[in-house]
């Protein structure tokens, strides 16, 4: 241990107990990665404060020796937003696990960021509340590290974002001092610091406590499954639906590959030889339920849907969903490795990304499953390869880069809900040109002058995108060439 | 209906101003000209920048030039039956999107769709050193870099110039339906409360004294049922009500000297400041018409969980938005310079130094 270091965590010794801090090779182990397991580093020091008083103690402390912070939740994210900094303090949030006020007449919840996303829902369950946002991993993820990525889920098409279901936000900044943004009213005076908090992936400040609206439970969820033999037909439909003035709760597509590693894993009805299905959920009243059934019923046959089925009662509905809430899982077991995308594009390109993904799985020899948040335009193309075989990795993420550049060439963005993180930092110089990224350094800077949060995150430095533009000439043109080359 | 490109001639208006340091003070239609304080600055018109860019029903989403009248947008939407689900005022015919943004203004549906600002996916903005920059996009999920487009509403101009805005959009509800109760203010918060907690398709809330009136969308039967549970009886769906609350064409809101907008949890019971009071978004945006000092307004307000806007007065030195603590003012000031390093754009619109 070099003196500096000792120092440093004798200075923390001062903050927390010792059982709060961890700086033994095989303690900092569990810490190295996110849900993106293919970038790994170990921190220099892993802290678990539990008041916002020590939160605030150790951002001095690390302020003052302009040592790096990374906060983490729960680790679930998926472009490695809370990968360790080597030479930095991995802040971990996870003892921040309370609920600290359910306002049933408000509708409201304060929470401590730690506390998972799925907790929220069940905690208010027997008030007739929910928290809308409902990504994938909800059962693991956490709703600090859901408002630092803006998660959505397969709900938010009618229900909104992160950034739409919260309301006030406890921040503490790099310098240790403690910030309420937002508040407990509709708005706030200023600026909307609290959009600009929300998915800035722990580049800003570490997120303390978060005020969350919770929705009454709908009335009667009902959910219509539809087997088409041809995915543009099932991408015609959702756009059919939507002109028809309906806004389903969700709306998910899913291709072969996917459909039949969901359905060999959590047999959920779903018919395996279908091209793609299309799961579309309804909530409201059930009146609005009844009327809209019919309604979509027709709309998806109009359109070439080969099957069409009602979900028939509440377990056959939470069957049909398992199924695409389990669709990474079952990936997981039919391939050694995947590597999962979240583009996002306009939904009419949705033929065209398909046609030019399929191509792309060719050249690359890389099967690719996906599943499609279909109502709002989010891509999950899952690629499946494995790690163990030379150079599949790079090829993965070569093949993967080329899809959000895909993305973005349609008119959309390298992600949806997953963040830029580590692993879309290069994207991030395609999707962006260089005076943006600079406005982007500069809003960094309003929060954290010497860039000592989540450093290397999310926004690249020109130099980065300088050098990627050199690897990377796109239609025979240099990225960025008013840029000086390092 | 004017479709015009003028993003280089305000370029080089931003990029001269900030060259010779001279302020100026962004407008469009000047409908909202009484929101803040009066910008001393060479005026920069942003309302030859006019057309809408985009519009795909399917895909839910409008891009328009910041100059287009809102008029034209909600023309082009009620066409195609969609429409701006948070129902902005105009404040006047010559609105145009870019001041509705900016001053991030929503009507009636606000507790129950969001506001302005919950709708915007993307914009093209002129910084304070006159580069044009596009955050976001035209799609619905995207969370590549800060959120800056989102920032822009409710910024007054402050931070960049808006140049487009691409909105989502939602289908225009089916059916609006009323329900009037005869109660007083703490009997209408409860019933806003049991209503709050009620799986209805509300879609606005008011209280004008003596009235709690609701808006629904949904069919008679519906309406009908909501009468029998919380009481009060269906009414001819009334549009001029809600535009007239949504406009300040609303009797309430005639001859005041000082009118507040009063943002506060929706259920807090009614404050004891003198005046007249206008209960809209269920409770969670108060008008208040008063006499009382700003200093009481605004401090009562703030006990409360919320915060107080001068939003009408003819006062010139009065403070219009509530003064913000000294670490949200130092972030603010911050930004400030992160875009507009000069402080050319609409300097002191909100506060002072801004």
């Amino acid at each position: 241990m070099t003196v500096a270091k000792a120092e440093f965590i004798s200075q923390l010794q001062q903050i927390v107990p010792p059982e709060a801090l961890l700086h033994e090779t095989e303690d900092l182990r569990p810490y190295e990665c996110d849900g993106l397991s293919a970038y790994r580093k170990l921190p220099m020091v892993v802290a678990l404060p539990d008041t916002v008083t020590q939160v605030q103690a150790i951002m001095r402390l690390c302020h003052e020796r302009k040592i790096p912070v990374v906060a983490r939740g729960a680790g679930t994210g998926l472009s490695g937003g809370a990968l360790p900094h080597d030479e930095g303090l991995l802040l971990s949030l996870a003892k921040f696990n309370q609920i600290l006020q359910v306002d049933a007449a408000r509708c409201v919840a304060r929470v401590q960021p730690g506390v998972r996303n799925l907790a929220i829902s069940q905690a208010v369950d027997h008030l007739g509340l929910y928290y809308a946002p409902d990504p994938s991993s909800q059962i693991a993820c956490t709703i600090g590290g859901n408002v630092a990525e803006n998660s959505g889920g397969v709900h938010c098409l009618k229900y909104g974002l992160t950034v739409h279901n919260i309301l006030e936000l406890k921040v503490v900044t790099i310098d240790g001092e403690l910030l309420t943004i937002g508040a407990q009213s509709l708005d706030a005076p200023g600026y909307d610091l609290l959009a600009l908090m929300t998915g800035s992936e722990g580049m800003l400040g570490v997120i303390v406590e978060v005020t969350v609206k919770l929705l009454p439970k709908p009335e009667r969820a009902q959910v219509i499954l539809a087997a088409f033999a041809d995915v543009v037909k099932a991408g015609k439909a959702v756009g059919n639906i939507i002109s028809a003035g309906i806004i389903p709760a969700g709306l998910e597509m899913m291709d072969k590959l996917a459909i039949q590693a969901a359905e060999d894993f959590v047999h959920a009805g779903y018919p395996r030889d279908a091209e793609a299905i299309l799961l579309c959920e309804i909530d409201g009243t059930n009146e609005e339920v009844s009327e809209q059934i019919p309604t979509i019923r027709r709309i998806l046959l109009d359109t070439g849907a080969t099957e069409v089925r009602t979900a028939k009662d509440e377990r056959e509905r939470m069957l049909m969903w398992k199924g695409r809430k389990s669709a990474f899982p079952a990936v997981g077991r039919i391939s050694p490795d995947y590597y999962c995308m979240d583009g996002t594009i306009p939904r009419k390109k949705l033929p065209e990304v398909l046609q030019r993904m399929a191509a792309l799985s060719e050249e690359y020899q890389l099967p690719v499953a996906n599943v499609f948040h279909a109502g709002d335009g989010n891509l999950h193309p899952l690629i499946l390869y494995d790690a163990n075989r030379e150079g599949e990795l790079e090829r993965t993420e070569e093949f993967g880069g080329r899809i959000l550049e895909l993305c973005v060439e349609v008119g959309g963005t390298i992600t949806g809900e997953h963040g830029v993180g580590m692993e879309k930092i290069n994207q991030m110089c395609v999707q962006f040109q260089p005076l943006e990224l600079s406005q982007f350094h500069a809003v960094k800077a309003a929060f954290d002058p010497e860039g000592l949060l989540n450093p290397g995150k999310a926004v690249p430095e020109l130099h980065r995108c300088a050098e990627f533009g050199a690897m990377h000439v796109h239609k025979g043109q240099l990225a960025h060439p008013e840029l000086e080359r390092f | 209906m004017i479709d015009h490109d003028d993003s280089r001639a305000l370029q080089e208006r931003v990029r001269a101003a900030c060259a010779s340091g001279t302020p100026l003070a962004i407008h469009g239609g000047n409908s909202k000209r009484f929101l803040g304080h009066a910008v001393d600055g060479e005026p920069l018109d942003i309302s030859r920048h006019s057309g809408i860019i985009s519009y795909e029903p399917t895909e839910l989403v409008i891009t328009a030039r910041a100059g287009t009248p809102l008029s034209d947008i909600e023309a082009k939407l009620a066409k195609h039956n969609q429409l701006l689900p948070f129902e902005p005022p105009a404040f006047g015919e010559n609105a145009t999107l870019g001041g509705t943004i900016a001053c991030n203004l929503s009507g009636p549906r606000r507790p129950y769709a969001g506001a302005a600002r919950d709708y915007v996916l993307g914009c093209t903005l002129l910084n304070g050193k006159g580069e044009i920059l596009r955050f976001g996009g035209e799609v619905m999920k995207n969370v590549a870099g800060y959120d800056v487009s989102r920032l822009m509403a409710g910024a007054f101009g402050t931070l960049g110039v808006l140049l487009d805005v691409s909105l989502k959009v939602l289908p225009r509800p089916a059916y609006k339906v009323m329900v009037m109760l005869q109660d007083d203010v703490p009997q209408s918060i409860q019933v806003l409360e049991s209503i709050a907690r009620k799986p209805l398709p509300m879609t606005a809330a008011c209280f004008d004294g003596e009235r709690l009136y609701l808006r629904l969308c949904g069919s008679d039967r519906l309406a009908e049922q909501v009468s029998r549970d919380i009481g009060g009886e269906v009414l001819a769906q009334d549009a001029t009500l809600w535009a007239d609350i949504k406009e300040q064409r609303h009797p309430f809101f005639d001859g005041a000297d000082n009118l507040w907008r009063v943002s506060v949890p929706f259920n807090v019971p009614p404050l004891a400041i003198n005046g007249d009071w206008f209960y809209d978004w269920g409770g969670a945006q108060r008008w208040l018409k008063t006499t009382a000092s700003a200093e009481e307004v605004r401090t009562q307000v703030a006990a409360s969980g919320g915060h107080a806007t001068l939003f009408r007065s003819n006062e010139t030195q009065a403070l219009r938005f509530q003064p913000l603590s000294s670490g949200l003012l130092r972030i603010h000031r911050n930004l400030k310079q992160a875009f507009d390093p000069g402080g050319i754009l609409n300097p002191g619109r909100m506060y002072p130094g801004l």
